[in-house]
């Protein structure tokens, strides 16, 4: 290993030792958590895009993320989305294995009430998770306001994660991760309708994007790779190797 | 039609309240008369009465223009009595009314002092002399036995009250010696408050109004640590708290947060007031500043100790509650919501969503309809039912949207609760299209389909 490259992985560990909220949750899809350095990253900013009309499985993604992360949470609502993409059913989430009376659900009618709300409640350290549905692509969702609810994140612990529905996905900087999840046909013939999801990470700070198929077991509270295998596409958009290529090649 | 109201020069030229308009036109051909418009001088009486909070909480309506106060224990914060008579009416005369007013030791000796001698401060005990030279009017009684008082010589109070009771009485009823009494001091008659009095408050007095919302903020603080003391001293805490604003104008503003669990600590109280007013429709325009801040507990619990602190808790649930509070205070109660479970088997119907704030142990708990290892048989988000047209029963159209069906799974047949309503009972599909959408979909009565719901 040249003496630049040992200066890079010194560098990287040092990076991660003054990291404040380095702790990271295991998704259970074990390549995937490999590419997220050990999983998903508590107190950080996170985005998810639904594909469009499939923001059912955009919500149930995150509603899968927020048990990973465990602990109370807050969901941040515009009504407009209530219409638009149907209601929070608690008696869905409790199938789904997401228990309601972990649940807050905070209805704004605003991106900027819900904004707002958010980088209240992200001071909240109790809580898990702050999951912020937004509606289209307001103009108040600019570099500063994700810089400042990583921020806000960054200090409580607080995972945040914007679920951006009637939207495409943006290239706005500031995000842990940015997901594009549209819903996914279900492998099994017998028991099909279990959550499968085709989950295209299309940004990841620590690491490289790829491509995933996974379901998610209401049963075990877990992602699990989907049968037909991962897709894991090359890091071509990232000039250095992914940390995860760099252990195996060490 | 006749006149209700008449200015000065008109009572100069000889008008008076209830002489016929053409009678009035005839006298004074250039008189300028206004429609009278009851209900908005009774509106514009009870702005007065709030106005006059700030000076004592127990104000009643005296229609159709008086106002009585009942003052006991305040006049020490004005300097005395007549110190406060004389600001009231100043600041009232400031603002633009003619006003008249005395202070006696009942509400109808001071009601009759103010139409027939403004200003006058009766000492204590002494209402019956000041009284007494009074004409029988100011007794306010029905114009018959003000009449039947002048025809048989008794012009003043005074000459009324020489009489024997029991000729009173005999001759005119007890309501009428009931009046006399009162209005001679010898017996009480309470007002009745427009507004019923909190238990707990505090108030703040400025000399130089403030303007500057920093230093409203912590005045409220100040007040809500002296609200806590009285609170604490009687084991209770805030669920309801009220601050009203006293403009120097005689503008007043109300401004009221709740709390989830009963409080008393002034930062907490002091942070909801701030994300309230933070988010309020219509800004509080401080004008020319308030000169009266004045906190009240609307509502109190008992508390112990521990949870009334909630401030300095750790506990996550206090935490948690803390964060309602506050999100309550700037989105208002109907907007922070919590999940409760409900004992019926209509898919809309299953579960409530409550606000947080009042959010108890439910009673129910969370009941899981699949078995293990099988899909959710519930959707994730539900619609209100919209409709759909099937195509060819191997597609349905949904929002414009030709969605194939793949995968088909039903009937599970939900009959609705026929003592509530008859609606029709519902056969659920659950559907899966050809790019992985799950759908929950429903027949009524065997012809018309609805989508329900979407599943992950």
């Amino acid at each position: 290993m040249s003496v630049k490259n040992q200066k890079i992985l010194a560098l990287r560990a040092a990076l991660a030792a003054v990291e404040p909220h380095g702790v990271r949750v295991e998704l259970g899809v074990p390549r995937l958590d490999a590419v997220l350095a050990g999983g998903l990253m508590r107190g950080a900013l996170h985005e998810v895009f639904a594909a469009p009309s499939h923001e059912a499985a955009a919500t149930g993604f995150v509603a899968g993320l927020t048990v990973r992360l465990g602990g109370p949470l807050l969901w941040i609502r515009q009504d407009y989305a209530g219409l638009e993409c149907g209601a929070l059913a608690a008696t869905g989430l409790f199938e789904f294995g997401l228990d309601p009376a972990r649940l807050l659900l905070l209805q704004v009618t605003d991106a900027a009430g819900a904004l707002k709300a958010a980088s209240d409640a992200l001071t909240c350290a109790v809580l898990g998770a702050v999951v912020i549905e937004v509606m289209g692509s307001p103009k108040l969702l600019d570099l500063v306001t994700y810089r400042r609810l990583a921020l806000a994140a960054g200090e409580s612990g607080v995972t945040a994660i914007l679920l951006r529905q009637a939207t495409a996905p943006s290239g706005i900087g500031g995000v842990e991760t940015r997901w594009l999840v549209r819903a996914a046909a279900s492998q099994d013939e017998e028991n099909w309708g279990q959550p499968v999801f085709d989950a295209d990470l299309q940004r990841n700070r620590h690491g490289p994007a790829g491509h995933w198929v996974m379901k998610w077991s209401c049963d075990d509270g877990v992602f699990r790779p989907a049968d037909r295998g991962a897709v894991v596409s090359a890091p071509c958009d990232r000039p250095f190797a992914s940390p995860v290529a760099e252990a195996s090649a060490a | 039609m006749r006149l209700t109201a008449v200015d000065r020069r008109a009572t100069e030229l000889g008008l008076a309240p209830g002489m016929a308009l053409a009678s009035a036109r005839a006298m004074v051909p250039a008189v300028r008369v206004m429609a009278a418009n009851a209900p908005a001088d009774l509106r514009l009486l009870e702005k007065i009465a709030d106005w006059c909070d700030g000076f004592t909480p127990l104000v009643a309506l005296d229609p159709p223009h008086g106002l009585l106060l009942d003052v006991t224990g305040a006049t020490h914060l004005f300097e005395g009595e007549q110190a406060m008579l004389d600001r009231l009416r100043r600041a009232l005369k400031k603002q633009g009314f003619a006003v008249a007013g005395a202070l006696a030791g009942t509400a109808l000796a001071a009601r009759a002092l103010a139409r027939y001698r403004d200003g006058t401060v009766v000492p204590p005990g002494r209402d019956s002399e000041v009284v007494a030279p009074l004409p029988v009017e100011a007794l306010d009684l029905d114009p018959v036995t003000a009449h039947a008082f002048r025809r048989a010589g008794l012009k003043t109070i005074g000459q009324v009250a020489g009489r024997r009771r029991s000729e009173l009485t005999a001759r005119f009823g007890s309501g009428m010696v009931f009046a006399l009494d009162t209005a001679l001091g010898r017996a009480e008659m309470p007002i009745s408050p427009r507004l019923p009095l909190p238990d707990y408050r505090a108030e703040r007095r400025f000399a130089e109004p403030v303007m500057d919302e920093k230093t409203m903020l912590a005045t409220l603080n100040l007040l809500a640590g002296r609200l806590g003391k009285t609170l604490e001293e009687r084991g209770e805490g805030a669920r309801a708290l009220q601050a009203v604003f006293f403009r120097a104008d005689g503008t007043i503003r109300h401004v009221a947060v709740q709390t989830g669990a009963p409080t008393r600590d002034p930062a907490l109280i002091e942070r909801l007031f701030r994300e309230k007013l933070d988010a309020l429709a219509d800004p509080l325009d401080p004008g020319f500043g308030f000169d009266l801040i004045r906190l009240e507990a609307a509502r109190t619990e008992p508390c112990r100790d521990e949870a009334a602190v909630l401030g300095h808790e750790t506990t996550p649930q206090k935490e948690i509650r803390a964060l309602v509070d506050r999100l309550t205070a700037r989105f208002g109660t109907h907007r922070v919501l919590s999940f409760e479970p409900r004992d019926t088997h209509i898919p809309e119907n299953a579960f409530a969503v409550a606000p947080a704030q009042y959010a108890q142990t439910p009673r129910q708990t969370w009941e899981k309809m699949r078995n293990v290892g099988e899909a959710p048989r519930r959707p994730l988000r539900l619609f209100s039912p919209e409709p759909v047209s099937l195509i060819g029963g191997e597609a349905f159209r949904w929002r414009h949207v030709i969605h194939k069906i793949r995968r088909l799974e039903g009937p599970e047949r939900i009959a609705m609760e026929w003592w509530h309503d008859a609606a029709p009972d519902r056969d659920y599909y659950r559907a899966e299209d050809e790019d992985g959408r799950r759908f929950w979909l429903y027949r009524e009565q065997g012809l018309r389909w609805f989508v329900h719901g979407v599943f992950a």
